[in-house]
This record gives structure tokens, sequence and C-alpha cells, in this order.
């Protein structure tokens, strides 16, 4: 039995740990550790991916412990691709950090981040409900350390609303998973789905407050209105970097609608039907259209940037609560593209603000930064991508997501709409910065130097030749994105890959014993739940263990 | 009186008071309503196994007993302790940040705020 699943989550856990311990004065020390450990992830991540490619849902119960008792770490298509992207996007997120020397501007960047990404990486993998929530709240608590990172008034003041936001919504996570607990009586989400579906009608009611509560849960998560307060101020206060990789983590909220919703809650059950399905979509609708109206109305490049995130997530999440397998695999396109558009733009963002020492990113012409050109051009690529204007594949996701969508009108004009405000509002900005400032009168100050700090370049460029790449394999990528889709409507085989799991492993321990005499005192002592409530002492361990 | 009223309504008050407390716009009294909302989840947490008065959380074997559910004391644990961590997380960058900008108002002043990034 190969442990290669669980390496991800250890590798970060494991390497954060020794870089607090035992480099944390070497700055040099932590990158060239940081730079290692991500190489390997990336490597683990890309063998993962090759492992999905098969259709194969790989099941690993931590501690051996069997499903839906003990917690399971799960590997498909879906969870494949997000770790891969992940991987690289924090590859090239540390390569723009280490190249812009932002890691030296605090303390513990390297080991927040790896932690950061143990979080990020379980919580795609995760199979159990509540190690969901284990894994958003390590996410989180590395992400307050980033978000302040540096320290700063603004900073501060935005981190902790951020934090603050952020426990109501890990307070709102609970009451969601106690509810839904008390309905199902389990928390594996294979599991879940499978008692859902066998549901009595007279317990709906209770399960679809859990539900809906659940899903307001992930929306905070992924900034859908009226749930997106804290990220525009978050995100352009937040150091830049950190701007960068917290673009996985809309994406992670995204992800966890896609993966239970399609599980757990589809729409079309008759336990659930009639509980979000009449208002999720215009609220997302809503939502695409704040975000990119925003884009127009920001005073500074990294508003304007925060903003085009919530609108591109509004994109996704259309896609997403179509809740069809076309729309689906459109939204898988979207959501590698969405990820790193909004990455590079943070990050050119930010080497805007270091070569206007006097406006930084506010939106207004000043005189032409050094290395102008260049930031220029890599701007208006990435504009193009996140505006979803051809030829890059931020215009084949749309295309796709709207060829999901025939039939519905409104969602055609909200697309169409919001994507021509969001190209006006790039046009606006990147005229004004980037060219307005050649027809000033010259000044006598002298020209501002700047290091060249060719490795951000680099970093940014690796993020748009991901970009070009999805446009040049596209084919490739949709076929993908379409098995990724057929894979997560076939519950059924999702549901069996746990169970079966866990008949497999019985039978082979009843093999292995002579007799079939119930096997130890010991065991029946402990799995206390054979009958009743299911839910003996290992899960017990198995949460107390994650907990600290 | 039975117990589950008396702690349906423990819930309910403690969540009355974290609601209103977070509606204020201090930084102290917010952190304050954000701990009364955890108590109350945890609460909720612990009563989402059923309440069951003075029986084990485990089986002695197969026999007809009544026990309680483990499970939820377990997830309550956890979710007391990430509280925890958490409410002294917010209350040290809550701190920074009342030292640095010299109020605590929590939310952002828009006047000049692009100015001092760091």
């Amino acid at each position: 039995m190969s442990h290669w699943i669980i390496t991800p989550i250890l590798l970060p856990t494991l390497l954060g740990a020794f870089i607090v311990l035992s480099v944390r004065h070497q700055v040099a020390l932590q990158r060239v550790f940081s730079l290692v450990g991500l190489s390997l992830l990336l490597i683990n991540a890309l063998g993962l991916f090759v492992y999905a490619q098969t259709g194969d849902i790989w099941v690993y119960e931590l501690g051996a412990w069997p499903a839906p008792f003990g917690i399971v770490i799960m590997l498909d298509r879906l969870s494949a691709l997000m770790v891969l992207l992940t991987a690289v996007l924090a590859m090239c997120v540390m390569l723009y950090a280490i190249g812009s020397d932002w890691d030296k501007r605090g303390k513990h960047f390297h080991a927040l981040f790896q932690f950061q990404l143990m979080g990020v990486i379980g919580a795609f993998m995760t199979g159990d409900a509540f190690n969901l929530f284990v894994f958003f709240e390590i996410l989180l608590i590395a992400s307050y350390g980033l978000m302040t990172f540096g320290g700063g008034t603004r900073r501060l003041q935005a981190g902790t609303q951020y934090v603050i936001y952020n426990l109501l919504g890990s307070t709102l996570f609970l009451f969601a998973l106690g509810t839904l607990y008390n309905v199902t009586g389990t928390l594996n989400m294979a599991d879940m789905a499978a008692r859902i579906a066998v549901l009595e009608p007279e317990h709906t009611a209770l399960l679809r407050v859990g539900v809906v509560m659940a899903l307001m849960v992930f929306a905070v998560k992924a900034a859908i209105l009226p749930l997106h307060f804290w990220l525009p101020e978050s995100y352009a206060a937040g150091p830049a970097p950190v701007a960068a990789l917290f673009a996985i983590m809309t994406k992670v909220g995204a992800y966890a609608i896609l993966r239970m919703f399609t599980l757990a809650f589809p729409q079309d059950s008759p336990e659930i039907a009639g509980s979000y399905d009449v208002w999720l979509l215009p609220v997302i609708v809503i939502s695409l259209a704040v975000g990119m109206i925003g884009i127009l109305g920001a005073k500074s490049l990294s508003k304007m940037v925060a903003f085009a995130a919530i609108g591109s997530v509004g994109t996704l999440l259309i896609a997403i609560a179509l809740f069809t397998p076309e729309a689906t695999a459109a939204a898988i396109y979207y959501v590698v593209h969405s990820t790193l558009a909004t990455a590079a733009l943070f990050l050119i963002v930010d080497l805007v603000v270091s070569r206007r020492p006097q406006w930084q990113d506010t939106i207004r012409e000043d005189r032409p930064m050094p290395q102008n050109g260049l930031v220029a051009a890599f701007y208006f690529a990435a504009a193009i991508a996140m505006a979803g204007m051809p030829p890059l594949s931020g215009f084949l996701g749309k295309l796709l997501i709207l060829d999901a969508a025939v039939g519905n009108w409104w969602l055609w004009g909200a697309i169409l709409i919001s994507s021509l405000i969001a190209i006006m509002g790039f046009g606006r900005a990147g005229s004004l910065v980037f060219w307005k400032g050649y027809g000033l009168p010259e000044t006598d100050a002298p020209a501002y130097e700047h290091p060249r700090q060719p490795l951000a370049f680099v970093a940014i460029g690796a993020l748009m030749a991901g970009i070009v790449a999805m446009t040049v394999l596209a084919g490739p990528m949709h076929r993908f994105a379409i098995a990724t889709a057929e894979q997560l409507y076939d519950t059924d085989a999702y549901i069996s890959a746990v169970i079966n799991h866990t008949m497999e492993e019985s039978m082979a321990h009843e093999k292995e014993g002579s007799s079939y005499a119930p096997v130890d005192k010991d065991l029946i002592q402990t799995e206390g739940g054979e009958r009743g409530t299911d839910h003996p002492q290992e899960a017990t361990d198995g949460h107390e263990g994650e907990s600290h | 009186m039975t117990i589950e009223f008396l702690v349906a309504s423990a819930i309910g008050v403690l969540t009355a008071a974290g609601i209103y407390l977070i509606l204020r716009f201090r930084t102290f009294p917010v952190i304050l309503g954000t701990s009364f909302l955890s108590y109350a989840v945890n609460i909720y947490l612990f009563s989402s196994g059923r309440l069951i008065v003075g029986a084990p959380p485990v089986l002695q074997g197969y026999g007809d007993y009544t026990y309680s559910d483990p499970l939820p004391q377990a997830l309550v644990l956890t979710a007391i302790v990430i509280g925890f961590g958490m409410t002294a997380v917010v209350l040290m960058i809550a701190l920074a940040a009342y030292l640095s900008g010299g109020h605590d108002k929590i939310d952002m002043q828009d006047d000049d705020a692009s100015e001092d990034r760091a």
C-alpha cells in the first residue's frame, strides 16, 4: 500500500516545523529548504495527477481505521488537479517572494507559507467533513500570520477584520457540522451522501438548515455576495505574494461547494430540493456584477485586482451552480485559469507598487517607472486573460461556461456585460498607469532607481506561461475537465470506493485470523459503535490529534 | 424543565449575546462576541449527539446499554482548542492594530489609507 497520497500534506507540515525550529534566523537557508520542499511537492503532485488520470479513486485511511469511523484522505481527478494547481502556484509565488525580497520584510514567512500549503492541500484531499473544518482552520491560522506579515497599520486593521470575519465563518461551519451530524449521524462525506439519500422525509427540515449553513460557510470562503466584504480590503492591504497565494483560497470555497454539493447535497434530490437552488444563481450573478463594477470603480490597482478576483470567482461559481456535467467541466477549466490569472495580476501590481515611490498603485499618471515597458506588457497580457478577451484562456473558459449555460439568457447577459465592464476598467487603469506618464513634462528630479529583480519577472512569466499553456493545450485540458466532471457526478463510484475499501480491509483481516471469532476484547470495547451510534473512539483520537 | 430546554435556551442566550456583541463597532466587544458564539457552538455540538445523562461514552461489549455518543465530545474538544487558539490570535492582531493605529474601531478608516503601505 503506497503512502504517496499523504505526503503532500505531511511534507509542508514537517518542513514548516523544521524551518521555524531550526533555521529561523537564516533567511538564505529558509529559501533553500522552501524551494527544495516546493519542488518535491510539485513532483509529488504531478505523480498523483498522473495516477488520477486512470480514473481510480484512491482512498487512504489514516491510521488504518475503517472508513466511516476513521478519517479518510481521498484522491480523485478533481483533488489531484487542485493539489497540482496549488503546488504550481506556490512555486511561482515563492519564486516571486524571493526575487522581490518580500520574505525578508518580517519573520517566519517561509514557515507560515508551508503551513498554509498544508491547510490548502489538506482541504482539497480530505474525505471527512469535520476534517475539512480542521484543515480550513489550519489554512486560516496560517493566513492570519501571512496576511499581517510585515506589519503596518492598514495591514493590521484589515487583518483584524479578516480574522474576525473568518472566526465567525468557522463558528457557522461548526453549527452546520453539528446540524448535519445530528441528522445523518456521520461526518464522512461519502457516508453522509449515502445516508441522506435514504433519509426519512420528516428529518429533512433540519438537514436543509444544515445544508444552507454549510453553503454560507463556503460562500464566505469563496467571497459570494453578501459575504464578500472581507475580501477587497484584506487582499489589497495584504502583502502581494500572500494575496497571490490567496488566489487559491477563494477556490477552496468553490471546491468545497463543488465537492459537497455534487456528492452529498445535490440540488435535485427530494430531501434538499428548494433549499438553495432557487436563490444561489441570482446571488452569484449579483456578486459577479459587484466584482466587475468594482474593477471600474477602484482607485488603486490592488483594490481593482481584488474586485477582479471576486468577479472571477463569480464567473466560476455560475458554472458550478448550474450543476450539470458540461458546466462543471467548464468550471474546472476556468478554475485553473482564474487562479493563475489572479495570482499573476497581484504580483504585477506589486511590481508597480515597488517602482512608483510616490503614488504606488494609485490609478493616476506618474513618470514612467523603471522597466515600464516590461511591466506594462505583463499587465496587458494578464488583464486580457482576466477579462476573458481572446486569445488567452480566459476567453476559452468563458466560452465554455456560456456554452454550458445555453438557454439562460440572463446568465449570458451577466457574463458578457460584466466582461465588457472589466475590459473597460482594466483598459482605463492600464493606460493611466503605464501610458499617460510619457506625456508628462520632464522634471529635474533624478529618475527613480530600482533593482531589476529578474527572478520576480521569471515567477510572473511562469504564471503567464501556465495561462498560455492552458490556451494551447485547451483540447486535452477540456477532455480532462470532462472526465473530471463525469467522475464528480458518478457519486455511486465515490461512495462505493469508500465503503468497499472498508469491506476489503475487514475481509483481509478475517483471512489473517484462523477463525471467524470476533477479533479481540479490546477492539470490541473501543469499537463500540458497531450497533447504535456508529462513532467509536478512533474517530475521537483522529480529531484530537489534528487539533493540536 | 427538561435538560433539553435548559441546553437549548443556553445556546439561544449565548448566541443572542454573541450576535449583539459582534455588531458593535469596537474591537473588544466584537472579540467578546466571537467568544460567546464559540461557547454557544460548543454546547450545540455537544448536544448534536443527543442528550443522555449519566451514561458512559463507550459500550461494554455488545449488550443493550444506554450510552452517550462519544464523537461530539471529541468534536467539542477540537472546537474548544481551535477556538481558544483563534481568540488568542485575534487578540494579538487587534492589540497590534490598536497600538499602531491609535484606535480600536473595527471598520477601516478610508481616508489616506494607501499612504502607509509598508
